[in-house]
């Protein structure tokens, strides 16, 4: 198949790269210093493109590849690929479900437990050499505080099984009730912040969920309420989201996740109760090779004219 | 009661100490100029002494107050306390078990989070500026991995549900095998760190569990091994841990507790591998108040001929 050029967005993969290499030709969008550059050279071959949480698939570049057949996404999230043209032309879209579900939902553990016990201000205290003055000061208990998570699918259901074995009450937002499951569904996401101490955004980012965590939201969360975003940066306000912890009107946030990637609102730097994290939910050795590997499979699932593995389009 | 003098050890949260002060006459050892003078200057009046994890009563204190009945511990570990003299002279011992269970178990599952994920590291990482050069690193899933648990009573049992709803295969070492578990026993701790990837202690202290893990331990555990210590710093061969983290013999390291509290070796300071916590394993508004509640209920009911709630002697 290396007669077939398949065209990497942006860096992502080393494993995936040399994969990706073995298999087809390679062109890596990077390495050309202008974009009539890379079009000049490569427009009328590409057949398939891989890309990711930066850089996915959006109308003009699709519009420019009339070989494009296949968009193999190395990601579960599809926000970045224009998925109504793929549709309109026929061109064929897959993601990386399933296999980065646990890291996702270990890092939102991770981000609760970190912020309600102050893991990473524990951690800097020490450090600093400050236990020698005094006791780090009491922090409030995890087990038991009622969990809120907006998007109840893969990620969100392996988010609440987790929280549950920490005798949380869960409840959940979700575009449709999911009857199947005993937790307790709320019809809109502000009566879910009402109603938890810990909201964690764990939908995926669509035009309706854009900011779905606005002001009102946080404010409905509060000056005890805990922020977990593992989703997408834009699914909130985040300058509200600032402004919020800055005057207390909520009492932390964990992020893994922001509006303009690598950017972080430096205001967050100073706080105590945030903990930063830069977008690396599912960035584990192991996730990542499988993630490689479903990219590669599907891609030639699709040149064999087999059936994709885990299609979207 | 108000004619009972009862000798304080250590200052507490003052929500203990004033419950204490409404209801007994409170002498506060830690005000006095010269400690063994002051206890032999009450020696005659003293009938009960409230102690925690770090501060209990030897044979030398307790020869010197002929008139002690109680000892009511604000901790679950007494390994401050000479219990064979309290024995013998027929004191009773009070501590505070089940009340600290979730929490312990909770920053357990924290620490082995912080140090698989990487999730201090990271936060640093974003705050230092550095994601705009580049990405975090990979890290390695906590999903899945292989829990030993050396010790399974109240908190190695909350421990092991807890690490369970992440689909940890869980293994045990305790002195004896508790064949109402599904989990695997090793018969030692040699083997059961030579079995699993990340090795929690979560035992009492006592003359046979001191220095528990050592240097075979831990090189047995390996590279990629990661130990957390939420017991008590004696449980582990403190100098042989920090070599085994610098020369990378062992993977990492999660620990709340050290031999020298508050001193914590500094060569661990600049360590991306290791997570380390001010001892805050209870340190929640919540628990310390039922532990408080605790300590006063023994010593009401003991001083009203009641039976005693949490007695160990």
């Amino acid at each position: 198949m290396d007669s077939i050029t398949v065209l990497m967005t942006s860096p992502m993969s080393d494993y995936l790269e040399n994969q990706l290499k073995d298999r087809f030709n390679l062109v890596k969008l990077w390495t050309y210093s202008s974009k009539t550059d890379f079009f000049k050279h490569n427009s009328h071959s590409i057949r398939a493109i891989v890309g990711n949480t930066k850089i996915g698939a959006d109308a003009e570049l699709i519009d420019s590849l009339p070989e494009l057949e296949i968009v193999s996404s190395y990601s579960v999230g599809l926000d970045k690929i224009d998925l109504r043209k793929c549709q309109e032309k026929g061109i064929r879209v897959t993601n990386t479900p399933d296999v980065l579900t646990d890291d996702v939902a270990d890092v939102a553990m991770g981000l609760m437990l970190a912020v309600v016990r102050r893991v990473c201000e524990c951690d800097r205290f020490v450090r600093r050499g400050l236990w020698p003055k005094g006791d780090f000061r009491l922090t409030n208990k995890f087990s038991g505080m009622q969990v809120g998570i907006v998007g109840l699918g893969r990620i969100g259901s392996a988010i609440a099984k987790r929280a549950e074995a920490f005798g949380c009450p869960i409840s959940y937002y979700s575009r449709s009730e999911k009857p199947e499951t005993n937790y307790k569904y709320f019809s809109n996401i502000i009566d879910l912040a009402v109603n938890c101490q810990i909201l964690v955004v764990a939908c995926a980012l669509t035009e309706e969920t854009h900011h779905i965590v606005n002001r009102e939201v946080i404010d409905a969360l509060g000056p005890e309420g805990i922020l977990i975003n593992i989703g997408r940066g834009s699914h909130i306000d985040e300058p509200e989201l600032v402004s919020a912890l800055l005057e207390g009107r909520l009492g932390g946030a964990g992020l893994d996740v922001f509006e303009n990637e690598p950017e972080v609102p430096e205001q967050l730097f100073g706080l105590e109760n945030v903990v930063l994290m830069p977008h690396v939910g599912s960035d584990t050795v192991e996730t990542t090779d499988a993630m490689a590997d479903l990219v590669i499979k599907n891609l030639e699932a699709h040149f064999l004219k087999k059936p994709l593995l885990t299609p979207v389009v | 009661m108000e004619s009972i003098d009862v000798l304080m050890l250590c200052p507490m949260i003052s929500y203990l100490e004033q419950e204490l002060q409404r209801r007994y006459n409170v002498l506060k050892l830690w005000t006095a100029p010269e400690k063994s003078q002051f206890i032999k200057d009450h020696s005659a009046t003293i009938r009960a002494i409230v102690g925690d994890g770090g501060h209990g009563a030897d044979a030398e204190m307790i020869e010197a107050l002929p008139r002690l009945e109680i000892l009511s511990s604000n901790s679950v570990g007494v390994d401050k306390i000479d219990l064979k003299k309290c024995r013998e002279k027929g004191i009773r011992v009070t501590y505070t078990p089940d009340v600290l269970n979730d929490e312990v178990a909770d920053l357990a599952i924290g620490l082995i989070l912080a140090v698989l994920r990487r999730l201090c590291a990271s936060d640093r990482y974003v705050r230092s500026g550095k994601w705009k050069k580049g990405d975090f690193k990979l890290t390695t899933k906590f999903t899945g991995k292989t829990v030993g648990i050396i010790g399974l009573g109240r908190i190695g049992m909350a421990i092991a549900k807890r690490a369970e709803a992440f689909n940890c295969p869980i293994c045990y070492f305790s002195r004896t095998e508790k064949p109402d578990t599904k989990y695997k026993y090793y018969p030692s701790v040699l083997e059961l760190a030579s079995n699993c990837q990340i090795l929690v202690v979560a035992c009492s202290l006592t003359a046979e569990s001191r220095h528990i893990v050592n240097r075979e331990v831990m090189n047995a555990l390996g590279p990629k091994g990661v130990l957390i210590n939420i017991g008590r710093g004696p449980h582990v061969d403190e100098p042989e841990l920090v070599s085994a983290l610098v020369e990378g013999r062992l993977g990492g390291a999660g620990l709340d507790v050290y031999e020298h509290e508050p001193e914590v070796p500094e060569e661990l300071f600049s360590l991306e591998n290791v997570v380390l916590l001010p001892h805050v394993g209870t340190a929640t508004v919540e628990t310390r108040k039922a532990m408080a509640d605790l300590v006063v209920g023994n010593l009401e009911a003991h001083f009203s001929n009641k039976p005693l709630l949490t007695p160990l002697v």
